[in-house]
């Protein structure tokens, strides 16, 4: 299988690409296997709402557009409903990933966990 | 949009002159080389003209030019045909670890067979050692296998120098020189070589069509088992096309060696220059000088090569890595690792191979272009000099089977 036209856009022109001012919850996670490191920050606002978030990774064509759809996605969400975010939500979104990529969704979706992972212990101590 | 196809070492359009030689024999002498009658008699003085051509282009007798199926046919004959039939004297070979999958993976098969394989290490260039290669020979080798020019690298191995030393003790020496034919002068009197595998399509000939150098008298195995055809050593009804077509391509990369040869360095180092002067955090993978005149290989930092690739093809730019995520497999290039590059590294590898085609505007506009886009690429990563990764990164990182 080939990269859709959306993972494609998402490839060249990704959105929420760098770093947010300010952001309270910052995961990353990478794996040798593809040599792919994807970093996520997010900024929740007191009521537990991603206000914003953004990416910055290492990888692929679909490691990158998986970055941009998953930010794009949670953006507006409440931590909890971000807490239910699978990596298939990503796949499906981008209109479908080549099987031996959809280890880069799978990666997007831990960021994104290790993220709100991050704000819990950032907001406990 | 124009295309610059930069993946010469992938493979080459085939030159019309190849095509216009070849088409008759699709059609008009469609015949059996091995009928008596005039249909067949023909194509057969075909194929030993095309034969002729080949043994030429390597300095060889043209009885000692066996048609393939392919390049990697031809490894896989050399070096499964050599074991099987000089066992009794010894199972051990000797290779390296940057020969292309074709020898490779032959290798692996035969150590699973009861063979020995020694594979050499090579240096931070891709060189193999002399050296090593004396210390490695035992009583019980039977075989080296080195190949002449790395695909992936260019590096041009020491060949005449391994060929005196592996005459010296008796050892049958084969060499893969696929990525040299047309490339750098081939000549298997000077080099001491008893095989030496070739394809067509590497050098503006047809894909499907390679060919095996056998020197007279080397003892071999047959691999393709069947009817008489190749002086009973490789079986299967001649593929007359694709053989005429291999013999005119190999004509014409031998008349026009040293033209093309030129052109195609000048270009390359017209690249490497602009590309090492221009992109930070670069590094060129090769011998600086022992390279083929049409390879460029780069490593970005920071970022991988699958990303390279695409971001170049949107602009028109065929290109390849050595990047796991373009190889189908997980690893990165085992050549990449071989001269000591950190995984890390090697994901963000870039080649592009030079053509007789390819032209200084083609260089320049690939080299204007690439600079935005590792730029690119690079503000994306979430690695910098200040964030650098390395092995200890990938080590604690946990490895995704999903």
């Amino acid at each position: 299988m080939e990269y859709t036209d959306v993972v494609m856009e998402n490839f060249t022109c990704p959105k929420h690409v760098g770093e947010i001012e300010g952001a309270n919850g910052v995961g990353q996670v990478g794996s040798p296997a593809c040599g792919d490191i994807m970093k996520i920050f997010l900024k929740i606002n007191d009521d537990g709402i991603i206000e914003d978030a953004s990416f910055k990774t290492f990888g692929c064509g679909a490691a990158v557009a998986s970055s941009s759809m998953a930010t794009d996605m949670i953006i507006g969400k409440s931590i909890e409903e971000a807490g239910k975010f699978k990596n298939s939500d990503v796949v499906d979104a981008l209109g479908g990933l080549p099987a031996e990529k959809i280890h880069c969704s799978v990666l997007a979706a831990e960021a994104i966990q290790a993220a709100i992972e991050d704000y819990h212990n950032k907001k406990a101590q | 949009m124009k295309r610059i196809y930069l993946d010469h070492a992938a493979t080459t359009p085939v030159d019309p002159a190849v095509v216009e030689t070849m088409l008759p024999f699709f059609t008009e002498y469609f015949g059996n080389p091995s009928s008596v009658y005039t249909e067949g008699r023909g194509v057969k003085k075909s194929i030993e003209a095309a034969r002729l051509q080949i043994a030429a282009a390597i300095n060889a007798d043209p009885r000692e030019i066996y048609f393939t199926g392919s390049g990697s046919e031809a490894d896989n004959w050399a070096i499964k045909g050599i074991a099987m039939k000089n066992q009794a004297k010894g199972k051990h070979i000797i290779t390296s670890t940057i020969e292309h999958h074709a020898v490779l993976h032959t290798c692996e098969y035969l150590e699973k067979q009861g063979f020995e394989v020694t594979y050499l290490p090579v240096d931070e260039f891709g060189l193999i050692s002399l050296d090593d290669l004396r210390n490695a020979i035992r009583k019980d080798t039977i075989l080296v296998t080195i190949m002449f020019a790395n695909n992936e690298i260019g590096t041009i191995e020491p060949i005449k120098e391994i060929g005196e030393i592996v005459k010296e003790k008796g050892i049958i020496f084969h060499t893969d020189a696929v990525q040299a034919l047309g490339n750098i002068p081939v000549d298997v009197k000077d080099l001491n070589v008893d095989l030496l595998s070739i394809s067509a399509h590497k050098i503006y000939g047809p894909k499907g069509i390679g060919a095996l150098f056998i020197r007279k008298g080397v003892p071999i195995d047959n691999l393709i088992h069947g009817g008489a055809q190749e002086r009973k050593k490789r079986a299967g009804t001649e593929n007359t096309a694709e053989i005429v077509a291999f013999g005119k391509a190999a004509e014409m990369v031998t008349e026009h060696l040293e033209d093309n040869a030129a052109h195609m360095k000048k270009l390359r180092d017209l690249l490497i220059k602009g590309v090492m002067e221009n992109i930070p955090q670069v590094r060129l993978n090769g011998h600086p000088e022992k390279r083929l005149p049409g390879n460029a290989n780069f490593c970005f930092d920071y970022i991988e090569g699958e990303s390279i690739l695409l971001s170049l093809d949107i602009i028109g730019v065929a290109g390849s890595s050595g990047s796991a995520c373009t190889s189908g497999s997980l690893d990165p290039s085992h050549v990449l690792l071989a001269i000591g590059l950190p995984a890390g590294v090697a994901h963000g590898s870039l080649r592009l191979s030079i053509g007789k085609h390819t032209t200084v505007e083609d260089i320049n506009y690939v080299v204007d272009n690439l600079i935005q886009i590792i730029e690119r690429l690079r503000k994306m990563s979430p690695i910098n000099a200040d964030c650098p990764i390395d092995d200890a990164v990938f080590d604690k990182a946990e490895h995704h089977h999903h």
